[in-house]
């Protein structure tokens, strides 16, 4: 088949000169992937330009790139699923990490993100003669969490590390699920602590973009929201974080329907009046715009069924 | 056509204008919507995480609603709605067991989720049920000149899976063929699948408030005229935050955000006022006199 690609190059000696879209075309057999067909380009028509891979096979973790603006790993990408009709394919380097060369993305950042959870077990008491014994079953929601590759396609993606580079991001938060769910780690509550700082789990927006695009099922905003259960049931529950769950999930109880200024109040408590008068959703603004904040609180209305839903909520509710 | 419809409590609350706006374009569609009256939030992801067990049975009692009323497809008009239910229902659907456990919950109301519900977002069934061709067929106010920027909003999407990408492969770009349909031009820029910043909008709002001023940035950046958006929560945080980002920035951006329903509504002849779009935080005047919407 032909393969039209499109590759973002950047030369770090030519940095002032920013990075450029380079066009290749070439005659690939049919089963080859994006990687294969990068590194043809490689060996036959361009040696100079530089990407990362390994296995080959998804295994190692090594080849994350963009493709068509999605993070992928290119050896689990055939040229066929992204260019069936012989489109141009978009390879750019993974977003949100500073670009080495070409396609090759620095992995500091990424690193430093999973060393700050520190990840590795930290058991408590007398160590065992032998290993440390857990049962089958205790570890059975390790298992998604553990298939991690470290590739970085969630850290590419992430719409919050867009914005902010401090937030911990979606594989660092996978990984510290995974000790924290082990029942051979003895910090748990540290941990916990620790996640339920700034930048941890709560900054978290469940766009379900890392879910979408791991390679390896690890659905890292699941383990998020994992691990903010967790958080509540400790019972650290004097964050805005938490505060915005029990005061939804109240409301909702309540009326069976969200109240969105209600929610407002709650988590950013009543008494901070500058914040509070300048939400949108309480604001003078809108009240003039027919928006009805007035029948929030405790004017709240409940609708017909809102019983049933408390009955609901009263059984089910942690 | 007959729907089950499921407004969801933003359009009951901070965005009456979508649901005005919606029945007015599904009465001029000839839609049918029969509202399921009673039915609680869907859980927006964050009863969720409270435990799934919750939040499914919350929704398969509405599911269970709407079969009662002899219907089989739910109509939602907000992408966060549509990705909760859609989600749900496929957790409910893949485990009879699961499903069975979760009835006995609505027992005491005499209901009972069989499985047979669909649930479709209003641009869903503009594209799948209506079908553009017939949606041609109403635009009398064609949006010629018009270029508006689509936002589609995560849960629409994402979890691919649960949201339909491989039996409907193209909803990520139903916006902008429902755009062309009503005779615009659909504008592309870098942001048209990601988040608004409505979920941290209360814990984060920096963050929050930095997508916000980059979405609308980027939109006008690309030509937009206006943003175009099937998710109330999208609306409520790139309109009404809307100020507020701009003051982060230190730019003035003014960049209308419409309802879908809005959008569809302009192109059918409807007016303004039956459109509430005088409602929004960020002014549409200029918009809606480009667009030649009567007052
Ligand atoms: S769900 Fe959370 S962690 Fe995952 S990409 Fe979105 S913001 Fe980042
Ligand atoms: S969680 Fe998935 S996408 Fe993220 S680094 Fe691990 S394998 Fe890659
Ligand atoms: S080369 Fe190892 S994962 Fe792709």
């Amino acid at each position: 088949m032909q393969a039209n690609l499109q590759v973002r190059r950047y030369d770090p000696e030519l940095s002032e000169q920013g990075s450029h879209l380079q066009e290749y075309h070439l005659e690939v057999p049919d089963h080859f992937t994006v990687l294969d067909t990068l590194m043809k380009v490689r060996e036959e028509d361009d040696p100079s330009l530089a990407l990362r891979c390994s296995c080959r096979a998804s295994i190692c973790g090594s080849c994350a790139m963009t493709v068509n603006g999605r993070a992928s790993l290119v050896c689990k990408t055939r040229l066929s699923e992204v260019s069936p009709n012989g489109e141009t394919v978009l390879v750019e380097p993974m977003n949100n990490q500073r670009v080495v060369k070409d396609l090759v993305i620095d992995l500091q950042f990424f690193w430093g993100k999973v060393r700050a959870v520190e990840p590795y077990l930290k058991p408590r008491g007398e160590e065992p003669e032998g290993e440390y014994i857990a049962s089958n079953e205790s570890m059975l929601n390790l298992l998604t969490p553990m298939g991690c590759i470290m590739c970085g396609a969630c850290v590419s993606a992430c719409t919050v590390l867009e914005v902010d580079k401090n937030f911990l991001g979606p594989a660092a938060l996978a990984k510290a699920y995974r000790f924290v769910a082990d029942p051979r780690d003895g910090e748990t509550q540290q941990r916990l602590e620790a996640l339920n700082d700034e930048s941890g789990a709560w900054d978290c927006t469940r766009c379900y973009m890392c879910v979408d695009v791991c390679p390896k099922g690890v659905a890292p905003m699941e383990r998020i929201m994992d691990i903010r259960e967790l958080i509540m049931e400790a019972g650290m529950t004097n964050t805005p974080g938490a505060r915005h769950v029990e005061s939804f999930a109240r409301t909702v109880a309540h009326s069976g329907r969200l109240d969105e200024p209600m929610l407002a109040i709650d988590t950013w408590g009543r008494t901070n009046v500058v914040k509070l008068m300048g939400n949108a959703m309480l604001g003078f603004r809108t009240l003039r715009r027919g928006k009805l904040p007035l029948r929030s609180g405790p004017f709240h209305q409940k609708q017909p069924g809102a019983d049933a839903v408390g009955r609901i909520f009263k059984r089910l509710s942690k | 056509m007959k729907y089950a419809f499921y407004p969801g409590c933003v359009s009951r609350g901070g965005t009456p204008e979508l649901y005005d706006s919606t029945i007015a374009v599904a009465n001029k569609l000839g839609i049918e919507l029969e509202e399921i009256v009673g039915a609680a939030c869907t859980g927006a992801g964050v009863l969720q995480e409270k435990g799934l067990k919750l939040g499914d049975t919350l929704n398969a009692r509405t599911f269970a609603m709407a079969e009662r009323m002899g219907l089989t497809t739910i109509m939602t008009i907000c992408s966060t709605c549509q990705g909760v239910m859609s989600q749900a229902n496929k957790r409910l659907l893949a485990d009879s067991d699961y499903l069975a456990e979760i009835n006995e919950e609505l027992k005491p109301e005499g209901l009972e989720y069989t499985g047979r519900i669909v649930i479709k977002h209003f641009a869903w069934v503009l594209v799948e049920e209506i079908g553009l061709d017939t949606l041609k067929t109403f635009v009398t106010n064609p949006l010629e000149d018009m270029k508006i920027a689509p936002f589609y909003g995560c849960y629409i999407l994402r979890p691919s899976d649960a949201l339909g990408a491989d039996e409907n492969p193209g909803r990520n770009e139903y916006l902008e063929r429902i755009i062309e349909a009503l005779s615009g031009e659909a504008v592309n820029f870098p942001g048209r699948l990601q988040c608004c910043g409505f979920p941290i909008m209360l814990i984060n709002e920096k963050n929050s408030m930095e997508m916000v001023g980059r979405h609308t940035h980027n939109a006008k950046a690309a030509g937009a005229d206006a943003m175009v958006t099937p998710c109330p929560l999208c609306h409520l945080n790139l309109d009404g935050q809307q100020p507020k980002a701009q003051a982060q920035r230190g730019e003035k951006i003014g960049m209308p955000i419409l309802h879908l329903p809005q959008l569809v509504g302009m192109a059918m002849g409807l007016t303004q006022k039956e459109l509430g779009l005088g409602r929004h935080i960020v002014s549409t005047k200029n918009l809606l006199s480009k667009a030649s919407v009567r007052a």
